[in-house]
């Protein structure tokens, strides 16, 4: 184990190469190889939250691939971030059982009280990202919507928007 | 010693599933922990007041009820509680475990005959199942190796490893007639025998956990609920052709189920069980839980060993097919969850015991995730060739209408496979389900989502939930599911918002046969079927969208024509002051009336509306 090569003491100038120490842990625990990479995307993306570019370009040097490749995975798979995500994320199910039981409605509700639309799904604060996510496997609870990692069930527009509403007196307070 | 200490104390179970654990059954455990005392890892032993024996707290995997959680256990009474929260646990600790007494409101209530069920013996939706695959589900902690082995666990592995041939193993299997649970239904042994013959120095299995059907959660429920079993099946399979690693690949919105599989595999490392000399035949097993990433068509086994390799995870044609050439070239043998999970009761019990279950083209059991419009959502198992009648009305307790209640009037259709499979209708109602008498009907068994849908549930519009998915999960390796899935998607729009004509529905048919034909992978083969199956059998539906610009359930929001009735309006003005838009004029005391083009068919007022005079629109 390691560690790669990484200047010592960082200055102010030198933050940005220090963001790269979690990266070359993550990189040495998987023994830099390039078949780990989708647990290696997975562990960074642990740590930022999504998968910043000039992150994702490093992956790719050091593991000695093209970054196409390390792009190309990061841009395939649905759990992978490339944008910033707020710092709540709020997934709705929509998956068949949800959607039966109007899941929709409850998006549509949340969408406008943050005032998101399709293309724009975080908030301007960062504060909330609203995703629709294809099932969660908690059919029995739908609709369902998980914030971070607590899954609410038997969802309603009005039980969602007090959900939300408790986050933001949480985050005021 | 612990085992039949186990036998004889009192002790609480609480499910642990996902289901259970977001209606609050942690919050139920640590209530039951606090009032019998702080225990060490989940379990507390004490005297509680008026109770001589120990009482052990423990929670066990998801035990399929879940629409009535969290569920709370107390054996060995078999007293079977349901919506149990934390402020409930004191009366619980006092009466029943106190005093052996129940505590009647926390019973479940069959809807039907009103009764308050004690056990599960007694609730109709456990009754009229046969669990086999989730017979340990409900008693053992799943975190727990030692439960595990207590309740006979690992013997198939032993009795595999140590007193059988891979020839007899692969065998065995196949005598059983176990056949994939993963949709297709490939006869298992097959698949493992055509693996072993292979002459290579390196073979893998791989347990496929990326269920990712919408409206499935069977794979879930068996990883989170006995993952040991999961991975006991591997080890036979592993046994049976030779391979030395194993890989568990299980769906990234799983994350309870990749937990419990990977203390699974850690705790079997632990004990020997898993390792460089498996109970010592000196053959070696080593296991990886690999959590997948998002990508619905990683399910597909050649997508899956690109994903397992770092890859893109596009499936490649086959031949050649996996056991022949899988995992980095080498031969690798590919099974669903619940196709593991039953190979140890397969070897123990012998595939003559196996036979008695199901059918004679499809032996055993199958979980189906019950969920949609139904009174008991859920998850169950039932053996192959129970008919859907049963499965709805009876286990599912009925089908609910828009208020929630049963109503035996509002059956409409239930969906099958997710968005591979089709519709069954009523007058599929009395089929019994197995592999080929569901492909006879244009449905497949897929994974096993039984999605009961009302009469309120417009059908062109389920065909464009499951269209929608499907385009936005297609790989984009085949033109023609790709581009087809997208073309078909927009055709569907355009019978959903009133733009469809006779020959929209003529490119439906030919674009769907067409992609079916033109995809290389299970995915783009049957991405058509929801919109062929719906058009087959609700045809009178498309052609009231297309024909009539009409849409019988009020789903289809184009198609919505509000209007006041004004032999019902008293000119209230209700509605005026609920519109929005301003799109509703009238003088008070007059009728008043909807202006086509400014109303944005919201519903307001109709739900404002007193006297019911807003017609063509829900409320």
């Amino acid at each position: 184990m390691q560690p790669c090569q990484t200047q010592a003491a960082p200055t102010s100038s030198d933050l940005r190469s220090e963001k790269f120490v979690a990266v070359c842990s993550i990189l040495d625990r998987h023994a830099h190889q390039p078949s780990r990479l989708i647990p290696i995307l997975q562990a960074i993306q642990a740590v930022y939250r999504y998968l910043p570019e000039e992150v994702l370009t490093f992956v790719a040097t050091s593991l000695e691939v093209a970054p196409a490749r390390v792009f190309g995975v990061a841009s395939f798979y649905g759990h992978f971030a490339l944008k910033p995500r707020g710092k709540h994320v709020i997934r709705l199910c929509d998956g068949t059982a949800c959607h039966v039981k109007a899941s929709i409605p409850i998006l549509d509700a949340l969408r406008e009280k943050l005032k998101l639309d399709p293309e724009h799904n975080t908030t301007e604060d960062m504060l909330f990202t609203v995703e629709t996510v294809a099932c969660l496997g908690a059919c029995g609870l739908a609709p369902v919507m998980v914030v971070d990692d607590e899954v609410h069930g038997l969802m309603s527009p009005q039980t969602a928007l007090e959900v939300l509403d408790g986050i933001v007196k949480a985050e005021a307070a | 010693m612990e085992a039949t200490e186990t036998a004889v104390q009192t002790s609480v179970r609480i499910c642990a599933g996902t289901g259970c654990a977001a209606s609050g059954a942690w919050k139920v455990m640590a209530a039951f922990e606090q009032a019998l005392g702080e225990g060490a890892g989940g379990r507390v032993s004490m005297d509680p007041g008026g109770c001589s024996h120990p009482v052990k707290v423990g929670k066990s995997g998801c035990q399929g009820f879940c629409q009535m959680g969290p569920l709370v256990t107390v054996l060995p009474e078999n007293v079977f509680y349901t919506g149990v929260k934390a402020q409930d646990v004191p009366e619980i600790v006092e009466k029943t475990l106190g005093r052996g007494e129940i505590v009647e409101r926390l019973l479940y209530v069959d809807p039907a005959t009103r009764k308050r069920c004690k056990g599960t013996a007694d609730i109709p939706f456990y009754q009229r199942q046969t669990r086999f695959v989730l017979k340990g589900c409900g008693h053992l902690d799943p975190e727990s190796i030692d439960e595990y082995l207590a309740d006979g666990g690992y013997q198939a592995a032993r009795q595999a490893f140590t007193a059988m041939t891979p020839e007899a193993i692969c065998k065995t299997v196949l005598d059983s007639g176990l056949r994939g649970r993963g949709g297709g239904g490939f006869p298992t042994g097959r698949k493992w025998e055509f693996a072993r013959v292979q002459a290579s120095p390196k073979k893998y299995v791989i347990c496929n956990g990326d269920e990712g059907d919408p409206g499935a959660f069977m794979d879930r429920s068996v990883m989170e609920g006995n993952p040991h079993s999961v991975l006991e099946g591997l080890m036979v399979a592993a046994r049976a052709i030779g391979a030395d690693k194993g890989y568990i690949y299980v769906r990234a919105e799983y994350p309870l189920a990749v937990k419990r599989m990977r203390r699974a595999v850690e705790d079997a490392e632990r004990r020997g069980i898993l390792g460089d000399n498996v109970f010592g035949s000196g053959q070696k097993v080593r296991c990886e839980v690999m959590e997948g990433a998002g990508a619905f068509v990683c399910g597909e086994e050649t997508a899956m060993i690109a994903s397992i390799e770092g890859l893109r995870g596009m499936p490649s044609p086959k031949p050649p097919f996996p056991a022949q050439s899988g995992l980095r070239g080498r031969p690798t043998v590919i099974n669903n969850v619940e196709t593991l999970a039953q190979v140890g009761h397969i070897l123990l019990a012998g595939p003559e015991a196996y036979r008695q279950l199901g059918t004679a083209t499809s032996p055993g059991t199958k979980t189906f995730a019950l969920t949609g419009h139904v009174a008991n959502t859920g998850l169950i198992e039932v053996p192959f060739g129970t008919t859907l009648r049963e499965i709805v009305m009876n286990i599912g307790g009925g089908v609910t209408n828009a208020r929630g209640k049963i109503d035996k009037n509002a059956f409409k259709a239930v969906q099958i496979g997710g968005p591979s499979g089709g519709c069954l209708t009523a007058e599929n109602l009395d089929l019994p389900l197995d592999f080929d008498s569901l492909r006879k009907v244009g449905a497949m068994i897929g994974s096993g989502g039984l999605v009961v849908m009302n009469s309120g549930t417009c059908m062109v519009s389920i065909a464009r939930f499951f269209m929608q998915f499907t385009q936005r999960e297609s790989c984009g390796k085949c033109v023609l599911c790709r581009e087809g899935t997208r073309q078909l998607l927009q055709l569907l729009d355009d019978v959903i918002e009133g733009r469809g004509t006779a020959h929209t529905l003529e490119l439906l048919e030919k674009l769907g046969r067409a992609v079916q034909l033109g995809s290389l992978c299970g995915l783009g083969k049957t991405a058509p079927n929801p919109v062929l199956s719906t058009m087959r059998q609700f045809r009178q539906e498309y052609h009231e969208h297309v024909f009539e610009k009409r849409c019988r359930t009020g789903n289809c929001k184009a198609l919505l024509r509000p209007e006041i009735n004004a032999q019902k309006c008293k000119g209230c003005g209700l509605c005026i002051k609920a519109c929005a838009v301003g799109a509703i004029t009238g003088e008070k005391k007059k009728p008043h009336r909807i202006d086509a083009d400014l109303c944005v068919k919201c519903g307001a007022c109709a739900k404002v509306c007193n006297l019911g005079a807003v017609e063509g629109i829900a409320g």
